[in-house]
């Protein structure tokens, strides 16, 4: 089984080769990365039950021993997260099929839309897998460069614009990363998690503090975390909408994850948990406001998405085991639900015309099913029960009253106000866009003087047709995100065991490296 | 372990003017800013990386130089390669469409600016009785820098706009009683 892992990572990165090859042939193109992400989920599930039966597999690469040579982990998280994307890459790719096609390839414009996207792809599997510091480096690295590409593709002057903030800020905090590895290699004289997580406990506890908050920063900017989010609202909804949906969905939570491997493997002790609550609860309810002043849904749903980033942190932030296995479920949740979420607005973009919430009426009665379709993830984002976005809030907030503080408290109760805020934002965007007669727009006195009303509502009252195979990719987000909350149970109990496997460093160092404790 | 002195002074020196030039709105400035802190941070793996000096894997025994810093080293070089030939291929780009190479102010936070600014003016304009109306509380709108000549214009539109809709939007009317109505 051991030697299939680096497939998950080879075959994204061979898969782009052999598609920029076929540059002149786009179905091919859509062959290969259709072929590849299939194949890489399948290698996912399979992995999954594997290691959820016999436990953490690690693999050193090229022949070289665990603190020289690379090392590829899977571990419960890391399979169950990767299943999870491959699964929304795969989504999100066939959406962009169907855009491309109905276009005339106007989103899509280029050859290189696709192997792009499978490098992406491979840098988001390898972040997962990365078993030091630097493989994460280079698995950011691998992933940033191709979302720089994605995220001005076309190079309008909006998105040369929006890119080139998301492009400086990722610079910035890709160059903290790298410093934050010189430092700790300096201070231990390795780069492997295991080893790390034995070495920098024996540091004077200040020289940890400043290598703890050094990565922890650098993360927290790709996380999009409070302070450092500003540049998520003004980046994401510039890029055409399957390269936000999948950014959304992925792109922050790899960050999430780097910072829950961080607080849970190598740095184990708690110093800085309250730190990461209080963040958690800025996080959350600074982006949520946020949300509540928008008028484009796209702008609205990336201020959710960072609002969300703090539920997360929340669970990281406690430390415990029950609050781990939360987070970890309200990650794997909130990447199918905000995906699904941008999909949708895929849809509404493509019907009216604009994502403007004051430009938008009637589409319930032009498209009563992509209303539909919008609904089933917004009540899931909203926490409105039984779904996933419910189940995961109520985990979180358990966890949180077992411990106990007064700040858990408070936090519990941040949680339920912004999920309340999330379900307001969402509502009005939902009611405006779909529920409201085109009359009541065209008479609709709009607040922002600069909007030439006509022309818009000229354009939302000409229905586009919507392809199907972009709606059956929505559909099956929907689907799958249902699916989380049927299926909750064993899910929640996976994610139990895989919170279990990290709380501590002692699992992770003793089937990671057991040589590293000498 | 012992650090060159000049090492680290050339190194502070390339983080400092680095961070700076980040800073700038000029996207060649950015670039070079982000080659500078590149380069900052590689020369910080070097001096981590112990005593300079001696080669790598020199000899059966005895001492020799850490090579993973190296490895390091120059997986960052390539990879600040890359993403400087990127930057350009952007900053080309941005010339070619807006003649400029600097970043400008995100249009959706004017937007929202813009709106702040409509409610302000009508709050203030709700407690105004005299003649003048809108075009008094335009100070406002001046306060925040904003072009004067393209409010005037949207003003202009609006009201065409509600004379031509002004039969279908009769019952919405009086709900909808702002600025532009009121002159």
């Amino acid at each position: 089984m051991s030697s299939l892992i680096p497939l998950l990572v080879l075959l994204p990165l061979l898969g782009a080769a052999v598609a920029l090859t076929q540059a002149k042939r786009p179905r091919v193109q859509v062959l290969i990365s259709v072929t590849v992400l299939s194949a890489v989920l399948v290698l996912g599930i399979a992995l999954l039950v594997y290691v959820d039966a016999s436990g953490t597999i690690a693999v050193e690469l090229g022949g070289w021993d665990a603190p020289f040579g690379i090392v590829l982990v899977v571990d419960r998280l890391a399979a169950l997260l990767l299943v999870v994307s491959a699964a929304v890459l795969l989504a999100v790719l066939v959406f962009s099929v169907g855009q491309g096609l109905a276009d005339g390839d106007k989103e899509t414009p280029v050859s290189i839309y696709y192997p792009t996207y499978l490098i992406l792809a491979a840098g988001v599997f390898n972040a997962f897998l990365a078993g030091d510091l630097f493989n994460l480096y280079v698995s950011f690295e691998i992933l940033l460069v191709a979302s720089f590409v994605l995220i001005t593709v076309g190079g309008t002057e909006l998105r040369i614009r929006a890119g080139t903030v998301y492009i400086v800020v990722s610079l910035v905090s890709s160059a903290l990363f790298l410093a934050a590895i010189a430092m700790i290699y300096g201070a231990t004289g390795t780069v492997n998690i295991a080893q790390l997580s034995v070495r920098l406990a024996e540091l004077p506890s200040d020289t940890q503090l400043t290598l703890h908050v050094m990565l922890l920063v650098a993360f927290g900017i790709k996380a999009a975390v409070f302070p450092l989010s500003f540049w998520l609202p003004d980046s994401y909804p510039m890029a055409p909408a399957p390269v936000t949906a999948v950014f959304a969905g992925l792109l922050t939570k790899i960050g999430v994850y780097a910072i829950m491997r961080t607080e849970m493997t190598i740095f184990a002790g708690d110093d800085l948990n309250i730190a990461i609550l209080v963040v958690a609860a800025l996080t959350m309810i600074v982006g949520i406001l946020g949300a509540v002043a928008q008028s484009d849904i796209k702008r609205l749903l990336s201020f959710t998405l960072v609002s969300h980033i703090g539920y997360m942190l929340f669970g990281i932030g406690l430390g415990t085991a029950a609050g781990l296995s939360a987070a970890i479920y309200y990650i794997v949740h909130h990447i199918t639900v905000q995906t699904t979420l941008f999909l949708a607005t895929g849809l509404v973009e493509r019907q009216g015309g604009t994502t403007g919430i004051n430009r938008l009426g009637g589409m319930l009665k032009a498209n009563p099913f992509v209303g539909i379709l919008f609904f089933i993830p917004l009540l899931n984002l909203g926490g409105i029960p039984p779904f996933s976005g419910f189940l995961g809030k109520l985990a979180l907030f358990e966890a949180g009253a077992q411990e106990g503080s007064e700040l858990a408290w408070v936090l519990i109760g941040s949680g339920a106000l912004v999920s309340l805020l999330t379900l307001y934002a969402l509502i009005r965007a939902w009611s405006l866009t779909f529920w409201r007669h085109t009359d009541e727009v065209a008479g609709y006195e709009n607040p922002l003087p600069a909007n030439d009303t006509m022309g818009e509502s000229i354009e939302v009252k000409t229905a586009r047709s919507i392809p199907r195979i972009m709606v059956g990719a929505t559909v099956a987000m929907v689907a799958l995100s249902v699916t989380l909350t049927v299926l909750a149970a064993p899910l929640f109990d996976l994610s139990t065991r895989a919170g279990d496997n990290i709380t501590g460093p002692g699992y992770y160092v003793t089937t990671v490296f057991p040589g590293g404790s000498e | 372990m012992s650090a060159s002195l000049t090492l680290v002074v050339v190194m502070a020196v390339l983080y400092a003017v680095g961070v700076f030039m980040l800073l700038e709105r000029s996207m060649t400035r950015v670039l070079l800013g982000f080659l500078l802190v590149g380069n900052a941070t590689n020369l910080l793996i070097l001096i981590v990386s112990g005593r300079p000096g001696v080669a790598p894997f020199f000899g059966d025994e005895g001492t020799f130089a850490d090579p993973l810093p190296q490895a390091f080293i120059l997986t960052s070089i390539v990879i600040t390669f890359g993403v400087s030939a990127f930057l350009m291929a952007l900053i080309y780009r941005s010339w070619r469409l807006a003649n400029a190479d600097v970043v400008h102010d995100d249009s959706e936070d004017i937007e929202v600016g813009r709106r702040t600014a409509a409610i302000a003016m009508e709050r203030a304009v709700a407690g105004d009785d005299t003649e003048f109306g809108t075009r008094a509380a335009a100070a406002v709108a001046d306060a925040l820098d904003l072009a004067e000549q393209e409010r005037k214009e949207d003003e202009a539109s609006v009201n065409e706009q509600l004379r031509m809709q002004a039969s279908h939007t009769e019952s919405d009317g009086a709900e909808h009683d702002t600025t532009e109505e009121g002159k």
